[in-house]
């Protein structure tokens, strides 16, 4: 399984994947928190104004869930590709 | 009970906790003084990662910071959370199956240099350093303001219990009392937050409760905040003051800084697997934005309840004679200051410095209406939009402690509080003496000076650089130098600059070679290094005023490490190019560290 084929063909997917994730990472913090924000402050969720909120607590949110399911994805790209660790 | 009582039962029975947990795990072998012998569970990881991240600063001026600032310190909210997305997919998996024991070892192996490993240690060390003297002025701060004792014998004692759990059980010690430090600090930073926003809004849940409307009217409370402090002559509260280059690359350097931070990334070696380092990232973020989701509920109800109980039901300043006692404590020990420009006999707060300078000074005198004599008021401005000048000086850095006093919440809340900010501060500590004794006993002596020191030798030296590190921390906290808060800008700033991109460039590319990262390291180091000092002096004065005028492209000193950290990286790539590639031995290296498997 391990040909230097199969490794470049998973560390494609993986950057593929990191790629997506850092996409919604910038997206939420630099965009709708900093550019943005004046934009989305014209709207309101309850209290906060939405450029607001997302700076102060939906980006933190957004990162948390990112994480998870960064690492989950990865699991299963390490299976597919059979480059899992061990169960030792 | 009284307050200070109830302080130092909380604390002693902290204490008491961290040092029994030391005694039941004492590292035997160096790769347990220095990663837990790789076997620490994500969860727990996690929670110790969070408690380690989660410094002083973050417990006791990070609120304060934002309730001062208001929207402009979400980037601190982004930029110190951010940065574990970049920690878990760009660095945390890559370290974890490298698998040795330290930053520079890595740098140093991956670049096939031992300059290159040099250059790291000299990071690292002015990182955690830096870091360090932050952290003993907050146990400095605690211990003076709830125990009225002497900042040196607050120290001592602080000083010594780092000194057994740290000493005897190395980072396995560490972990499991930065567990325990991450449960004493969360419920101390919850408990009041959920007083108060129930006292204020009605709702328990401070997340929620900053969105919702004040208890018993129909005016959201953020929007009531806003309108008081543009009464005050200030910038709505959710409203931008800075420039959104200045924010942007603001929030950059904190991200970078986070992610290059050495005794953060540690951490992720002491997990057993990579997919464990992944998912131990996530639980880190949990645990951390428990605190960071709290912290602007927190700093806008202090903002809203400060100026409140101040300026009075009806906004014209409440006269210092019936003013709560807190205040008058807080005045003791220097951390707020009133001068009656007016006459009136009121305290009022607006926007504006009601001091020349930065700090007040106070003489012997009292004044006629009770209060401390300052010497060093400024020339009273009106704002525009406001009634009067600002006549207080309240230190950010009080806000999380004084919170609980100025909503008035019982005392065991608020000895809560102070066990709460020891737990952040020594936490953080101890992590940061882990990795400078780690880089002084492995990668300077074991390493380049003296390769043949037996493992022994070496735990017994690395517990030698410990002491020796505890007690320069110790001596930075008793004398605090009077550039902590620049120095800790600093501290990011420099790591986002100089450690981030060769860290990265050495995982995700194999072309980058020595000349290129010791090139791109000291570019970015200097760079850093030299705009800070430019503007802020350190150790010698300034150069020129840190005004807007004089930056570059208008951004701030503590921004700085976003450019920094982009000239790194344009050089060490543009270097490599030019240069002949990497042996092959290292891009094997790099091959090998891509995959989790461990074979190949």
């Amino acid at each position: 399984m391990s040909t230097p084929e199969n490794h470049r063909k998973y560390w494609r997917a993986n950057l593929k994947l990191v790629f997506c994730c850092l996409l919604v990472w910038f997206i939420v913090s630099f965009g709708c928190g900093v550019l943005f924000v004046d934009e989305l402050n014209q709207y309101k969720i309850g209290g906060f104004k939405l450029g607001f909120w997302f700076a102060q607590q939906g980006s933190i949110f957004t990162f948390l869930i990112l994480i998870f399911f960064y690492a989950y994805r990865m699991n299963k790209i390490d299976s597919k590709y059979g480059v899992q660790e061990g169960d030792d | 009970m009284e307050l200070r009582t109830l302080t130092l039962l909380f604390i002693g029975i902290s204490f008491l906790l961290y040092i029994t947990i030391a005694i039941r795990s004492k590292a035997k072998t160096t790769g347990e003084f220095y990663v837990a012998g790789g076997g620490v569970s994500p969860l727990m990881n996690g929670m110790a990662t969070a408690a380690d991240w989660m410094s002083a600063a973050a417990f006791i001026s990070m609120a304060g910071l934002i309730a001062f600032l208001g929207y402009d310190a979400s980037v601190y909210l982004m930029g110190w959370t951010g940065g574990y997305v970049l920690l878990a997919m760009l660095l945390a998996p890559y370290l974890r199956k490298y698998g040795k024991f330290t930053i520079p070892e890595f740098i140093g192996e991956r670049y096939y240099s031992k300059t290159a490993r040099i250059v790291a240690i000299i990071c690292l060390l002015f990182i955690s350093f830096t870091y360090i003297a932050g952290q003993m002025r907050g146990v400095g701060i605690v211990f003076s303001r709830f125990l009225e004792v002497d900042i040196i014998t607050g120290l001592m004692i602080g000083m010594a219990v780092v000194f057994v759990y740290a000493v005897l059980g190395g980072m396995k010690g560490i972990t499991y009392t930065q567990v325990a430090q991450y449960c004493v600090l969360i419920f101390a930073y919850t408990v009041p937050a959920v007083f108060i926003s129930l006292q204020i809004t009605g709702n328990p849940i401070p997340q929620l409760g900053f969105g919702s409307t004040l208890a018993g009217d129909s005016v959201y409370m953020l929007d009531k905040l806003d309108k008081v402090v543009t009464d005050l002559g200030f910038n709505a509260y959710t409203g931008s003051g800075q420039s959104t280059l200045n924010l942007f690359f603001l929030t950059m350097a904190l991200m970078a800084g986070t992610a290059g931070l050495p005794h953060v990334i540690v951490r992720f070696f002491t997990v057993p697997k990579v997919a464990d380092a992944r998912k131990s990232a996530g639980y880190a973020l949990v645990f951390i934005a428990v605190l960071f989701t709290i912290a602007p509920a927190v700093g806008s109800m202090a903002r809203f309840n400060l100026i409140n109980t101040i300026n009075g039901e009806n906004a014209e300043g409440v006269a210092y004679k019936e003013i709560p006692g807190w205040f008058k404590t807080w005045e003791n020990s220097g951390l707020i200051a009133w001068y009656d420009h007016n006459n009136d006999g009121k305290v009022q707060y607006a926007k504006g410095s009601s001091i020349e300078g930065n700090r007040p000074i106070f003489s012997e005198q009292v004044g006629s209406h009770g209060e401390r004599v300052i010497t060093n008021p400024a020339v009273p401005v009106i704002a525009p939009g406001a009634k009067f000048a600002n006549e207080v000086y309240v230190d950010r850095d009080i806000m999380v402690l004084a919170n609980p006093e100025i909503a008035g919440l019982p005392p065991w809340v608020i000895a809560l509080i102070a066990a709460g900010g020891i737990a952040a501060a020594l936490s953080t500590a101890a992590g940061l003496l882990l990795v400078i004794s780690a880089s002084i006993s492995h990668d300077l002596l074991k390493s380049t000076f003296t390769p043949n020191i037996s493992e022994k030798k070496e735990l017994f030296f690395g517990r030698v650089a410990i002491t020796v590190s505890i007690i320069i921390a110790g001596y930075l906290g008793a004398n605090p130098p009077g550039w902590v808060a620049e120095t800790v800008a600093m501290a990011f700033g420099l790591a986002a600059s100089s450690l981030f991109p060769v860290i990265l460039l050495g995982i995700f590319s194999k072309k980058v070679n020595r000349i290129g990262a010791i090139s791109g390291m000291l570019t970015g180091l200097i760079f850093t290094f030299c705009y800070i000092i430019y503007f802020k002096g350190v150790f010698i004065a300034p150069f020129a005023e840190n005004i807007e005028a004089n930056w570059l492209f208008g951004i701030t000193p503590q921004a700085i490490g976003g450019l920094g950290m982009i000239l790194n990286f344009v050089v060490a790539i543009s270097v490599s190019y030019f240069t002949s590639e990497p042996p092959a031995q290292v891009q094997k290296m790099v091959e090998a560290i891509r995959t989790p498997a461990t074979q190949s």
